[in-house]
């Protein structure tokens, strides 16, 4: 069953058109990752989806409710992860969730009912009674999570969940975003991690210039698009070396600075050339969802 | 589509409550130093004056000073209280700490977070006006319980007014400097032209035809007589007034609001 169907979306601002004729199809119960570059478009889609602006052109269902005009329904049962933290910071831990469960129109009673599972969740049981602005960036981020389950929504959308975090408080988040999918919630999300959306995605697109450039799974697109292998190529003389050796060695090569991307079915024997080179450093290693989006999203600065 | 066009009519909900309970929530926690900062400064004035002033004055406007000046305050720390909630702090829900766009999130939608915005100005001014009418009852100022009473349904209204006069600068700021602007060219000069401190009749014609049209001179007109003890002339007319600006400010808030954000 689709859980999110949308057909030809448009938005134009001024002369610029920034979500040009996107489709989307979103399974119940699996996570659906909307990835690219800076400015491709993905939080306009997000609010055209959660029906807080509208589409120029194009239609949009959610849980079997048309948006934007039936908006308000869809969001009783969506849980929004947006992408800065808009905690309330005169509140405390517990009231942030309390507040937050009215807006719902949920009864105190359920919601408080409802608050010591969700600091569970989070892992801010011991902060229950805490002041926002003395939780790390990590918790903050967390309970913004768990804010967004105080409804108990069949779809959680989260506006690059984990930008600005460390590793350690990344990795807690990716767990918790396990848990929700284990449980059968249905996810969406934008990034421009790859490693988070190569984890934790079924199923995704490539946005950009406010199109769809590539779908399906992380796995199949990485078979489909690149070459097994990835060696990564570094030093001062490395355009020399793919000036002689890239186009016999590697089936495609790029240079960036000074590293060379060469990408590979047989790296054995990039290997053996590469051990006679001393002024060269080297990478092996399999081709991630990173070349992909690279590939088709080239390597240039987008600001 | 349901392209709405941004300056279409308000759609009101209930939904707006929890919203208003969330700042209450909020107040709540600083309610000490909100209600030192919202009444014992206009108080302090009412007094100094009232009594520095009063005492070189016999009467003003048939009353004794304080008296008269005591109604005016009413009205001025009314306009002042909501006009500060929805400037200052409504600007800072709105775009320094994000608190709106987590309630838009939710199933609450613009109109919802406006309205709530609009009557917990006017709330928070109630209680400014009530602190200043406790005074006046305190010191037995009032010629009529009566129609003193009468005094908080028209705070009411002074409050929904203001609040939503204000909403429109928090709609077009760009940052707190901006409100500056708002203070020294219209309330201030309201509050010199309409009557809270002196009479306007003392004022040349030309000055007098200008705070005709002006909300707070309509609100003071509805106002003092209340604490004289008699009943206002021409209510109608100033109620209308009154309920005219805030509905015409209410409407161009909003659609500056939904401009600015939903996009």
């Amino acid at each position: 069953m689709s859980l999110l169907r949308a057909r030809n979306l448009r938005k134009r601002y001024g002369d610029t058109e920034v979500v040009r004729g996107l489709d989307l199809d979103i399974e119940a119960g699996e996570c659906f990752g909307l990835i690219g570059p800076n400015g491709a478009g993905k939080t306009t889609t997000l609010k055209m989806l959660l029906g807080l602006i509208a589409p120029d052109d194009g239609s949009i269902e959610i849980l079997g409710e048309p948006v934007p005009l039936r908006g308000r329904e869809a969001r009783l049962r969506i849980g929004v992860v947006p992408q800065m933290d808009n905690l309330d910071p005169d509140f405390s831990v517990r009231e942030n969730l309390l507040v937050y469960g009215r807006y719902f129109g949920i009864a105190d009673s359920v919601i408080r009912a409802r608050i010591p599972g969700l600091l569970e969740f989070a892992g801010l049981t011991s902060k229950e009674n805490a002041r926002i602005t003395t939780l790390s960036g990590g918790m903050k981020r967390r309970l913004t999570l768990a804010r967004a389950l105080v409804n108990d929504p069949e779809l959680i959308v989260l506006d690059e969940p984990t930008t600005g975090l460390d590793p350690q408080a990344r990795h807690v988040i990716w767990q918790g975003l396990r848990r929700l999918i284990s449980q059968g919630k249905t996810i969406l999300l934008t990034t421009h991690f790859m490693e988070e959306a190569e984890r934790l995605c079924d199923r995704l697109v490539i946005l950009d210039h406010g199109t769809a450039i590539a779908s399906g799974s992380p796995r199949d697109m990485i078979a489909a698009e690149i070459e097994p292998s990835v060696m990564e190529i570094y030093g001062e003389t490395v355009a020399d070396w793919g000036a002689q050796h890239g186009h016999t060695l590697c089936e495609r090569f790029e240079i960036t600075g000074e590293t060379l991307f060469c990408y590979t079915r047989d790296c054995d024997r990039v290997l053996d050339q590469l051990r006679a080179q001393h002024s060269l450093r080297y990478l092996h290693r399999p081709s991630n969802l990173e070349d992909v989006f690279l590939k088709f999203t080239g390597r240039e600065l987008r600001d | 589509m349901n392209n709405r066009h941004n300056f279409a009519a308000p759609r009101l909900s209930l939904r707006f409550i929890p919203v208003w309970r969330r700042n209450f929530l909020v107040w709540k926690k600083l309610a000490g130093s909100s209600i030192l900062g919202n009444l014992a400064d206009p108080m302090l004035y009412m007094l100094g004056f009232g009594y520095g002033l009063g005492s070189l004055m016999p009467e003003v406007g048939g009353a004794r000073y304080i008296t008269f000046l005591a109604a005016g305050t009413v009205c001025y720390s009314t306009m002042n209280s909501a006009t500060f909630e929805v400037l200052y702090s409504g600007f800072s829900r709105m775009h320094v700490q994000k608190t709106w766009d987590a309630i838009l999130n939710t199933p609450l939608n613009l109109d919802d977070v406006m309205l709530a915005e609009l009557t917990w100005g006017a709330s928070k001014s109630l209680l400014s006006g009530l602190a200043i009418l406790a005074v006046i009852w305190g010191m037995g100022l009032q010629q009529s319980w009566l129609l003193s009473l009468w005094v908080l349904p028209v705070v009411i209204l002074i409050g929904l007014t203001f609040s939503a006069m204000g909403l429109v600068m928090t709609a077009l700021s760009p940052s707190y400097d901006f409100f500056i602007y708002y203070f020294t060219l219209v309330i201030t000069p309201m509050v010199l032209l309409c009557g809270v401190f002196y009479p306007v009749d003392r004022l040349p014609d030309f000055l007098q035809i200008a705070a005709a049209w002006l909300p707070l001179s309509h609100a003071i007109d509805l106002v003092r007589p209340l604490i004289l003890g008699r009943i206002p002339t021409y209510i109608a007319g100033h109620v209308a007034a009154l309920a005219t600006w805030g509905l015409l400010s209410y409407w161009l808030a909003l659609g500056l609001t939904r401009r600015r954000l939903l996009k």
